[in-house]
């Protein structure tokens, strides 16, 4: 029983140095909250993956009322922003300078091919940024089928009106891409406070020598780790709620599961990024190879291999075998399921569980790798 | 995590530790330790080899040697953090690779780097120290009372760990590990780098403890530490030299100590190479205004007739020894000014001002670095800045290079007003860094041709100077060796070697002798006698207040003040002189820390109020 109150008061001596460390390290602070904030507005107002207001240089050699009211429709397109030009080199020169996006050409039998039934635009993209050409591509469509639309009933030659396609998306009407870069980012912060920043202050304590001195009293290792692990968690949860509140009043993402699960889901991804960051940093005892190991092993693939920023289902089959290794994969699919579908009990129970063995998987290889011993 | 708790030690500081085992078994014992590492290179390294020793309850014993030696090895195999690989480790009766915890649970350590949180304050390290080793909360009260008298802490409790002097920190140290009597203390190098002042304190408290029945082991690079305990093993190279009480190893040079006086107008320094060169003497150095010097074994004690002078007999110290102890395992004996091969000695008239400082002054925020310094240093003289780590030595040597802008004050060096040219200044300095900085993948003959490169000569001349580098340095054996393999003492050779290459009018040095056993320094001092000799200016800083004897004149500088000046007779005058013995240079920075610090800040502190 004594010895139970003694590892007790040990812990909390350890784990309020540790909180009063965290408080006082500008670093920690910087890394626990500055970043995160920064991660929010970066991807929340920088990387939108959508586009609005595409410049498009439009050449009208047909100057008819039909070509007029096409571009009238390209007008009134909020995505497009319209500049009117008299050549295709004038135009061209605008696209080089990155004036305009892309250009559009009406040539001049326009009106003339179109009574006849067979009008043809010409739409000239820049591929330099081949995401955004095939949007923009497929932008065009809209005003034009409703130009098409419009004209339909005024002229008799016009055989029938054109086949409008109507897109619906599924749990992203809006086709706003916050909604799933909110879940991600929730990953990525825990991401950067469980593994890098744990990895660091632990490794600082090895390169300090305080872990040397440390170790030379009755404290356990055991309850060394568990000083380390709480405040990191208080703080990766700390990163969640402004990622949660960010999401909620900045960027308007609903969120359709329930909050219980997410909190849960997050903690459990959490416990995972604090173990590799704590694994790491006692196996190479260095700061520097202690960041850059974390950076590689957690933040990277986060970023690149969860399914974040790009869509698993289009990696070559190699490179996708290797995502089912990583964890921060299983948390995207909890984050953006909880988000954007709901509390889908299937993908959530499996994922979580994925996690959580991970969890448990890590925090043993943890406790057993650290030794009150130097090498 | 399951693991018991077995020596639980809340225990009342003053009653005596040892309750638990009998007194009979020593407090420490190693039976034919060995221990190697690998290097990164693969190759095994034997750190210890075959080590027995042991401390009896009660005794203050030490672990001397120069860096490399096994001493911090030794400790942290005690502690149970390192395992033997032969041998047995018994601390207070219990194996140290079966029960580690049990150990580290009863004593208590301060390893080389204290083991401070820097950002917590004074109180807080020492209250997550008591925490850990459970003392209660009545034990505190009268224990940290205790503490705050013994080490002058009280008036800075709330300030940062990491805000405090260096000897302050290494105090705050010690406090930590005695916030409950432990039954062992064991020290790893608490004196280096503290200044003289601190480390006098720091062993009036070890004293104190020892009286009050607590066992200690302390390790240190400084000899005449030794002399203050009971016991001594001294280490080389990871072999045990001697073990006994230190009046056995001073007893090797027993009736072989002299004093000599130099002949008028030779320096100590140039007597002292003249004596090293002769062949019955196994040691010399300059002390006070003479030479120490220690004669080999089958000379006759009563003749003193030394390099043509009568020498007085000394009692031997510890460190004459210790350099008989080095001579007959290694048998070799320092290298000596004379026979370096002699240069052809730089031009220019031995009267004129090569650096002049006036005022020189450097901040970062608020912390003030350095505060209105101002000397200058003549053709040719060794000049020396002493000072504590933290006293602004290096800062001052940075700006001096033009590698850092004084915040105000003038600076000449070699004619030439730093701040405005420092390219050109530096073309005729030579400077060695206080950490290994040359290039430790390359070979020691590439980074010698790297250096002859970056300082602009080519063609014949770069191959004399590095032909003439290696031989004077003795490296020939390692060319084509990566210099990070080279031996501690010889790096450091390496970086001043490159440092000449481009024959330096001024030469700068930064702490060149910090850690280094007794006779690497000896060459060292002898190779810079020898550059003196040549004409070359040499500017150095060191934490050996004794190595002010080999200077022209020093200054002494603590807390980014300079605070006095002179030639070593100068600065030793200042020191209030005991019967039986002449002032050191140790006595004497001592005097004039005191001195500044007992005064008011201002100039003018007789102001009455």
């Amino acid at each position: 029983m004594k010895s139970w109150s003694e590892k007790l008061r040990r812990i909390r001596a350890l784990t309020l140095k540790e909180t009063r460390q965290i408080l006082r390290d500008p670093s920690s602070i910087a890394i626990g909250v500055v970043f995160p904030l920064m991660m929010i507005l970066l991807f929340g107002y920088g990387l939108s993956l959508d586009i609005t207001r595409v410049s498009v240089a439009m050449v009208d050699e047909d100057a008819s009322s039909e070509s007029a009211a096409l571009i009238g429709a390209f007008r009134l397109s909020p995505y497009f922003g319209v500049t009117v030009v008299h050549s295709m080199a004038e135009a061209k020169k605008l696209v080089q300078n990155r004036k305009a996006d892309g250009a559009l050409l009406i040539p001049s039998d326009f009106s003339r091919r179109w009574h006849s039934g067979d009008a043809e635009i010409q739409i000239l993209v820049n591929g330099t940024d081949p995401n955004q050409a095939r949007i923009m591509q497929g932008y065009a469509q809209g005003p034009i089928a409703q130009w098409g639309a419009a004209h339909a009933g005024s002229s008799s030659s016009f055989p029938a009106g054109p086949v409008v396609v109507v897109d619906r998306m599924w749990f992203n009407e809006n086709n706003d891409s916050h909604y799933f870069l909110v879940p991600g980012l929730i990953v990525l912060v825990m991401t950067i406070i469980g593994a890098f920043l744990t990895a660091m202050v632990v490794a600082r304590e090895w390169e300090r020598g305080t872990l040397e001195a440390l170790f030379v009293t009755p404290m356990r290792a055991g309850e060394f780790l568990v000083s380390k692990f709480l405040p990191y968690f208080g703080l990766g949860m700390v990163g969640f709620l402004l990622c949660l509140l960010a999401g909620h009043f900045l960027f308007h993402v609903p969120l359709r599961g329930s909050l219980f699960l997410l909190s849960l889901a997050s903690m459990t991804y959490l416990v995972v990024a604090l173990g590799i960051g704590l694994l790491v940093s006692t196996l190479v005892k260095s700061q520097f190879l202690a960041s850059q190991l974390a950076m590689l092993l957690t933040f990277l693939p986060a970023m690149m291999l969860s399914g974040f920023l790009y869509d698993l289902r289009s990696m070559p089959a190699f490179i996708r075998g290797i995502t089912y290794a990583l964890p921060a994969r299983y948390a995207v699919a909890l984050m953006q399921t909880l988000y954007l579908a709901g509390d889908v009990g299937s993908v959530i129970w499996l994922n979580l569980g994925i996690l959580a063995a991970m969890a448990a998987a890590l925090l043993a290889a943890t406790r057993l790798a650290t030794r009150k011993q130097l090498t | 995590m399951g693991d018991a708790d077995p020596g639980d030690c809340e225990r009342p500081f003053n009653r005596p530790a040892a309750v638990t085992t009998p007194t009979s078994s020593p407090a420490l014992r190693l039976d034919g330790v060995s221990k190697s590492f690998r290097r990164e290179t693969g190759e095994s390294v034997l750190a210890l080899d075959h080590i027995s020793f042991s401390v009896d309850r009660g005794g203050l014993a030490a672990l001397v040697g120069p860096d490399g030696a096994g001493k911090t090895t030794l400790i942290r195999l005690l502690t149970g953090l390192l395992k033997a690989e032969s041998g047995v480790v018994t601390v207070l009766g219990i194996d140290a690779a079966k029960d580690p915890q049990a150990i580290q649970s009863r004593i208590s350590y301060m390893p080389q780097q204290f083991g401070l949180y820097d950002d917590l304050t004074v109180f807080e390290n020492l209250n997550l120290y008591a925490d850990l080793h459970g003392v209660t909360s009545e034990n505190r009260r009268t224990q940290y009372a205790r503490l705050m008298e013994m080490t002058g802490l009280e008036p800075f409790q709330k300030r940062l760990a990491g805000k405090l002097s260096g000897g302050m920190k290494q105090k705050l140290g010690l406090a930590c590990t005695l916030v409950r009597s432990p039954e062992l203390l064991l020290l790893d190098e608490p004196t280096v780098g503290v200044d003289p002042l601190s480390r006098r304190e720091l062993w009036e408290i070890i004293r104190k403890l020892v009286k009050e029945g607590m066992t200690v082991l302390i390790s240190s690079s400084f000899l005449d530490e030794a002399e203050a305990c009971e016991h001594v093993l001294v280490l080389n190279e990871g072999k045990k030299l001697a073990e006994g009480p230190p009046a056995e190893v001073s007893g090797l040079a027993l009736g072989r100590t002299f004093l000599a006086q130099p002949p008028d107008g030779m320096k100590p320094r140039d007597f002292q190479a003249r004596l090293l060169a002769e062949p019955d003497i196994v040691d010399a150095v300059p002390e006070s205004g003479q030479v120490r010097l220690v004669s080999q074994a089958g000379r006759g004690s009563g003749t003193g007739i030394f390099g043509g002078v009568a020498a007085q007999p000394t009692p031997a110290r510890f460190e004459d020894g210790f350099m008989v102890l080095l001579q007959q395992s290694g048998g070799a004996k320092p290298i000596d000014a004379k026979t370096l091969q002699p240069e052809e000695p730089l031009g220019g008239s031995r009267n004129e001002s090569v650096v002049e400082v006036h005022d020189l002054d450097r901040r970062f925020g608020k912390f003030v670095a350095v505060d209105h310094a101002s000397f200058n240093v003549k053709r040719g003289e060794i000049f020396g800045l002493l000072g504590p780590n933290g006293a602004g030595k290096t800062t001052t040597f940075r700006m001096l290079c033009g590698l850092l802008p004084p915040s105000g004050g003038t600076l000449t060096v070699a004619g030439v007003d730093v701040r405005r040219a420092s390219a050109s200044a530096r073309q005729h300095l030579g400077y060695v860094a206080q950490k290994f900085s040359l290039y430790g993948q390359l070979s020691v003959g590439d980074n010698l041709a790297f250096f002859a490169r970056a300082y602009g000569l080519g063609g014949e001349k770069k191959s004399e100077r590095i032909a003439w580098a290696l031989s004077q340095f003795k490296l020939e054996p390692f060319v084509r060796l990566p210099s990070a393999h080279l031996p501690g003492g010889f790096k450091q050779r390496l970086a001043m070697a490159a440092s000449l290459l481009h024959r330096p009018e001024i030469l700068f040095l930064d702490e060149p002798t910090s850690g280094a056993d007794p006779f690497a320094r000896r060459e060292f001092w002898q190779r810079i006698t020898a550059l003196a000799a040549g004409g070359v200016t040499v500017i150095v800083t060191t934490h050996f207040m004794e190595e002010a004897e080999y200077c022209d004149r020093a200054a002494i500088l603590d807390n980014g003040k300079l605070l006095a000046q002179g030639t070593p007779a100068e600065l030793r005058a200042r020191a209030p002189s005991e019967e039986g013995r002449t002032p050191t240079m140790e006595d004497a920075f001592i005097a004039i820390v005191l001195e500044a610090r007992g005064k008011p800040a201002g100039k003018s502190g007789e102001n009455p109020s």
